[in-house]
């Protein structure tokens, strides 16, 4: 009882940043149609922005204390903002001038300014090549224990916030005429132009919401695991976005509700298996996954199928 | 020779992956990120068979010598080491292969970026299930490996540690060997009926299936050609490094020969070729960086010789219905005007280049750091300048002056030129 509540809240913490971070993936492909692989990036700078901006207003890894119960939003509105920024410019200046190019030269483009990202991180003038140490952004409090299993505030802030982050953009997409604009945009890119819609603006914005979004689960990263060194150019960082591209294919492409769903269900696949199969293989569940979900039912849990048209 | 002959290992074993993933990515136009997976498959098998199996055969793991090979090791010509791991190579090629037709048949029915996924997915599983082995045998139980069963023995194959200690029976001759065996194979595949059943599936599957070409027969025969030469370049991998780590040969490693296919051309077996072997130096280079007018200067001279003095390179047909490349060298009529536009962007480059390069080394700014930065930059520029790489879909040889050329390259370009 004991082990399948703990799993149960680790896969659900763990699941809530993937479901953040595919909801990035997902968006960038329901407009764009290719694979954002500098979305993992984005990730791992919105981390890095968390321990240099926590360092800037004061809080230092070193410190035993916690800082007042402001800092933590504050840190997470900037980082965010700054991540949401970087987004913009990479979409400017490398995804702009290949809208038309064939996807695998987007594709390549991506993983070329996933390298640069990486690489730019890791100079002295940046984040500089030795892991840094995540500070202590959260107390340390036991919001309520059942069965030995402690709920600290800690799961509660990371699964509170992703939580209240995906409602934020379920409103937005499905209640603004902004998220109708993107509608309009991921169903055809002429139509929507068609009607007067600013595509360009409209995929930037995309851009820049997604990128925010993954600062922000860079940032509930941080949060839960406080304390750890990083670097930038850490394999970890593309491991853990391709999980969550992973969850973005399981529940289905392009749908945003798909990519919660497949975030949760990814993170509680992932610690079930490490808590009682084998913690060997932790990587290979999520795989083996998307492979049985991409045989029996191609267009993931929520996805439509699409018929080609000829 | 000691880094020179690293780097020129290095471009053979790329060659070797680059040409054969241009079958799936660049004929086919499907979209594969498993290279690398299949490549760990290769290299594994034949790490385990060359290792295992010289410690049953010879009782020592060592350099057991051989053809070619036994140049400067001892041993008899034609009778260890080499026969051994030409086998294993083979049956490296081989384990890829059935690991690509088990992968490549039920994904490449569904279409788009699924077999993208898929492979991902599979070359990750791969690295994990491989990094969860038990640990190597030591060289020292030649006594506990025979008497081990095969089939256990498949199971230690190292984990997380990796399979070292390998003897490198790849030696130069062996690498360049494989190599131009793909070049060989991928460009007689490319003139031929299946070849042009690839293409005609990349340019439209809807209607190439009107036409009578089964898709997924003619998919899955690439991608099982493709992996068969991925396992053979991770079996030459392994045996020239004398380690193989499956670490090493995740989805970064597929994505470098991605990134090789695509710069070279989609479907140019020569710019996958050239993107291999500029690719390999290029991050050699950064690392500490040459003067780089000498070749710019070469390359003018060239292009320069090319414009006014003329030489014209042709495929023919040759006396055994092969094809080849002649060269001849003739003086041209000077009537034909300058092309000075791609003159002035060679003489453009070098100079920015060695300004950037003096620039450096007076401020003593130290670019190895920049490598990695400078590579990622360059990738991004370069889909953007030239988004359908170096020699597009077409051959080097469709760019030289007056071919008489029949190669069925180009989808429209050729009709046309």
């Amino acid at each position: 009882m004991t082990q399948l509540l703990q799993t149960l809240v680790d896969g659900l913490t763990v699941g809530s940043l993937y479901a953040l971070i595919a909801l990035g993936y997902t968006m960038v492909y329901g407009i764009l149609r290719f694979i954002n692989f500098a979305h993992s990036d984005i990730f791992a700078l919105g981390t890095h922005m968390t321990i240099t901006i926590a360092a800037v207003l004061g809080v230092k890894a070193a410190d035993a204390a916690v800082p007042a119960w402001y800092i933590g939003p504050a840190v997470l509105v900037l980082s965010m903002l700054s991540c949401g920024a970087l987004g913009f410019v990479i979409e400017r200046l490398a995804y702009r001038p290949l809208r038309n190019a064939p996807r695998l030269n987007v594709l390549i483009t991506a993983i070329g300014v996933s390298l640069f990202l990486q690489n730019v991180g890791q100079l002295p003038m940046f984040f500089g090549p030795y892991p840094r140490a995540i500070p202590k952004l959260t107390p340390d409090v036991v919001l309520g224990t059942l069965a030995d299993v402690n709920f600290r505030l800690v799961d509660a802030a990371v699964i509170g916030t992703a939580v209240m982050l995906m409602l934020a953009l379920q409103y937005l997409v499905h209640s603004t005429r902004l998220g109708l604009a993107m509608r309009a945009v991921s169903f055809s890119h002429r139509n929507a132009a068609l009607m007067g819609i600013n595509v360009d603006r409209v995929i930037s914005i995309t851009f820049v919401i997604g990128s925010m979004l993954a600062a922000a689960a860079g940032f509930l990263y941080a949060v839960r695991y406080e304390g750890q060194a990083k670097q930038t150019a850490d394999a970890m960082w593309v491991m853990l976005g391709l999980k969550a591209f992973v969850a973005a294919v399981v529940g289905g492409i392009g749908n945003l509700r798909g990519a919660m769903l497949g975030g949760l269900i990814i993170g509680l696949i992932e610690f079930f298996g490490v808590g009682y199969l084998s913690s060997n293989y932790r990587d290979a569940y999520v795989f083996a996954i998307l492979i049985v979900v991409l045989l029996f039912k191609p267009e993931g849990i929520l996805g439509r199928a699409t018929m080609e048209k000829v | 020779m000691g880094g020179f002959a690293t780097v020129l290992l290095v471009i053979g074993i790329n060659i070797v992956l680059a040409v054969s993933l241009t079958v799936v990515n660049g004929f086919t136009g499907q979209f594969s990120m498993g290279h690398g997976g299949f490549m760990a498959v290769g290299g594994y098998v034949a790490a385990m068979i060359v290792y295992y199996g010289s410690l049953r055969l010879w009782g020592s793991a060592n350099f057991a010598g051989g053809f070619l090979s036994s140049a400067s090791g001892d041993g008899a010509w034609l009778a260890g080491g080499d026969v051994l791991f030409v086998v294993a190579c083979l049956a490296a090629g081989l384990a890829a292969a059935g690991a690509g037709y088990l992968v490549g048949l039920p994904s490449l029915r569904l279409k788009g970026d699924y077999l993208a996924i898929v492979t991902l997915g599979f070359g990750e599983i791969v690295r994990v299930v491989l990094q969860g082995t038990a640990p190597q045998i030591a060289r020292s139980k030649a006594d506990v490996v025979r008497e081990t069963p095969v089939w256990k023995l498949a199971t230690h194959l190292g984990g997380a540690q990796g399979f070292n200690l390998l003897p490198t029976y790849a030696t130069l001759f062996w690498i360049y060997f494989a190599a131009v065996l793909t070049l060989i194979v991928v460009y007689r595949l490319k003139m031929s009926s299946s070849g042009r059943a690839f293409l005609s599936i990349r340019e439209d599957e809807i209607a190439s299936q009107a036409m009578g070409v089964n898709v997924t027969k003619y998919k899955v025969r690439a991608f099982v050609l493709s992996s068969f030469f991925a396992g053979v370049a991770g079996g030459l991998y392994a045996m020239y490094l004398g380690a193989i780590n499956a670490t090493d040969l995740g989805f970064q490693r597929s994505f470098e020969v991605i990134i090789m296919v695509v710069l070279g051309g989609m479907g140019s077996i020569s710019g996958a070729t050239l993107a291999a072997i500029l690719l390999s130096i290029l991050p050699e280079v950064l690392r500490a960086p040459p003067p780089v007018w000498p070749a710019g200067l070469a390359l003018l001279v060239v292009m320069v010789i090319i414009q006014k003095v003329g030489i014209s390179f042709g495929l023919t047909r040759g006396p055994a219905d092969g094809i080849v490349l002649n060269i001849a060298i003739s003086m041209r009529s000077l009537r034909r005007s300058w092309k000075f536009k791609p003159l002035v962007i060679v003489a453009g480059v070098t100079m920015a280049l060695e300004t950037a390069r003096l620039v450096c080394l007076q401020q003593q700014i130290d670019i190895a750091q920049y490598r990695m930065v400078l590579y990622a930059l360059m990738l991004i520029i370069m889909m953007i300048v030239r988004p359908e790489g170096l020699f597009g879909v077409r051959e080097f040889w469709d760019y030289l002056p007056r071919r008489r050329a029949h190669s069925p390259s180009g989808p429209v370009a050729e009709a046309s030129a």
